[in-house]
């Protein structure tokens, strides 16, 4: 993968300096590569967008907003917060999906975040360059064209293993108001079988809920300062698809 | 007790009734079902041939409270339950016979109904010490268990006790008190669990099996259908005011007065499966959230492991700390919010350095 953008980097080399347009401004060539394809950026807009609807109305329903007053049927303050929770929770089944469906057929960034190469041990290397990184101990960042070991490590637990957890949780959850013989049930109601008492799978699935406060915490501000300090494009490139290299 | 094998037939001529009632009701039963001319007489000779089905009902860890709430039935009234549907060979709480006399059914039932008979068991047999914290007629009651659930046809678990463990079973559970579904499992068994069952939950079983022959639908855990495949919530009358957004906060509040929903104060209708908000207690007459309490969930696995009966969210007790989700959550992604703000300052001092020095070089 380092041999891939040093190539490009050498390819690009000879665009730098060209002129750009007849004032004499130069413009520079920095190279940029193709990462994160159409529906894998969708994906990620949507997704983001569905999880604080989750987030937020996942909390008025464990902790319900103050009492409103008159009738009971004149109100259904509960009931659109818990729609919103269950109209969010389906989006984002459905888009975890399409973005498992791509990973077959989009490019090799789009398989990333659904694996960690354990067996290769340049991967442990590299993670402990980043951590070394991260902890000030290294000079000089690594260029990758996708996520960094440390990320990917992190995109694989903090993503796509909390959010299938979610989704199992979610959906096993709202089995209880559909009915054992609905298809949420069929599929998902072996949940009961490993917390007999769904009070416990409330429980995680409200850790679940917090577990992706923290991944989105430093998801956020590891993009926001890898793009500042890695001198490449992160935030960018998951609204354009390119990476860019500034040096 | 001792004759088991009078029929349906023999018990309701005892009652009064006559053999051209008997025969009405059979046709009546025949031609309400929707089956064909010959079913009448099906019926009348199954029910003057077949053999009550014995029951033996056994008392392990428990406190009795579901036999307490067996004998309130209301529909079927227990007294038709016991008398006449079934054949109540051993009850050693209400049983006249005592001692050697009692033990001596067990064996007879057993020699006699291989195969047959049902097994109601009330309570769990405690494992630690080789069962020494539940002695029955001088032996550890799992033996008796282990004995008395090799010939029976099918098994019931009556209550949380049976079902899941209860309060014995609770951490640190000392005596090591098992739900029988784990000493048991070369049986079907049902388990009808609540601390106690509903009366009317408790005989309906009972009177399904020995109308049908069969057990009835069970659902994942082993729970007939009919009775728990919903929760108390989706049933509950204070539902409305749930959707609504009207909730009590305190217990002696204007919500409450109201008769809002319970939800705040812990109830635990959204999380446990049972008829109460249907069958009710006590005949119909009322239950636990309409006499303005909120749902313990006595009917759920372990329910006195998980916290508070009145906060909506359960208290976790790893790591030494009873804090709920909420508080762990908040305290994980406020101690990570401040490492990212931390870490983002000394990057931001470290570049600054940096760059000073990369100034003083070039200059």
């Amino acid at each position: 993968m380092m041999d891939a953008v040093a190539r490009l980097a050498e390819s690009e080399r000879d665009l730098t300096g060209i002129a750009a347009d007849g004032s004499g401004e130069h413009g520079v060539g920095r190279p940029t590569v193709y990462v994160y394809e159409a529906p894998v950026r969708i994906c990620h807009w949507v997704n983001a967008f569905s999880i604080i609807v989750l987030m937020v109305s996942g909390y008025f329903i464990g902790t319900p907003l103050p009492t409103v007053e008159g009738e009971a049927s004149a109100n259904f303050v509960m009931g659109y917060v818990r729609f919103a929770h269950f109209a969010a929770g389906q989006v984002l089944a459905v888009f975890f999906l399409v973005r498992i469906l791509w990973a077959f057929v989009g490019n090799h960034h789009s398989r990333q975040i659904f694996y960690i190469p354990v067996h290769r041990r340049q991967f442990w290397k590299e993670v402990l360059h980043e951590i070394r990184w991260y902890a000030f101990l290294e000079r000089e960042p690594k260029m990758y064209v996708g996520h960094n070991p440390l990320a990917q490590i992190a995109m694989f637990v903090g993503f796509t293993l909390f959010v299938a957890f979610m989704i199992v949780t979610g959906f096993a959850l709202y089995s209880e108001g559909t009915g054992i013989d609905s298809w949420q049930h069929k599929l998902f109601g072996w949940v009961f079988a490993i917390w007999p008492n769904s009070q416990d799978v409330h429980t995680w699935h409200h850790i679940g809920m917090w577990a992706l406060v923290v991944f989105a915490t430093v998801h956020i501000y590891a993009a926001v300062r890898e793009d500042i300090m890695s001198r490449q494009s992160i935030i960018s490139s998951m609204i354009s698809g390119e990476r860019q290299f500034r040096d | 007790m001792g004759a088991a094998t009078e029929t349906f037939y023999s018990v309701i001529r005892r009652q009064g009734i006559t053999r051209r009632s008997f025969h009405k009701f059979c046709s009546l039963t025949a031609t309400s079902l929707g089956l064909g001319p010959l079913a009448a007489s099906r019926i009348a000779n199954a029910l003057e041939t077949k053999p009550r089905v014995p029951v033996i009902w056994m008392h392990g860890l428990e406190c009795t409270c579901c036999s307490e709430s067996f004998i309130r039935s209301a529909h079927p009234l227990v007294k038709d339950a016991v008398l006449s549907m079934i054949s109540l060979d051993y009850d050693d709480t209400i049983m006249a016979a005592a001692g050697h006399q009692a033990e001596a059914i067990l064996e007879e039932t057993r020699a006699k109904h291989k195969g047959q008979y049902i097994l109601a068991v009330e309570g769990n047999p405690p494992l630690n010490e080789g069962g020494m914290f539940c002695i029955d007629g001088g032996k550890p009651f799992v033996e008796k268990l282990k004995m008395m659930a090799d010939d029976a046809m099918a098994i019931i678990a009556w209550g949380a006790c049976a079902s899941w463990g209860c309060v014995q079973a609770a951490k640190p559970n000392p005596t090591q008190a098992t739900p029988i579904d784990r000493i048991i499992t070369n049986k079907p068994i049902i388990k009808v669990p609540g601390c106690p069952p509903i009366a009317e939950v408790m005989t309906g079983v009972v009177t399904f099996i020995i109308t049908f022959g069969k057990l009835p639908e069970l659902d994942r855990q082993g729970r007939p259908k009919m009775f728990y495949s919903q929760r108390i919530h989706d049933k509950c009358y204070r539902r409305p005011h749930f959707d609504a957004g009207q909730f009590v906060a305190e217990w002696d509040d204007e919500a409450a007065r109201n008769g809002y929903c319970l939800y705040k104060m812990g109830c635990k209708g959204p999380t446990t499966y049972n008829a109460c908000s249907t069958v009710r207690w006590n005949g119909g007459v009322s239950f636990p959230i309409q006499s303005g309490h909120g749902c313990i969930g006595c009917s759920e696995d372990g329910f006195w492991d998980k916290g508070s009966f009145y906060d909506r969210l359960t208290d976790i007790k790893q790591f030494g700390i009873e804090k709920n989700a909420d508080q762990i959550g908040m305290a994980a992604a406020g101690a990570v919010g401040a490492a990212v703000a931390a870490h983002a300052a000394v990057t931001a001092v470290k570049r600054l350095a940096s760059k000073r020095e990369h100034a003083d070089h070039n200059s």
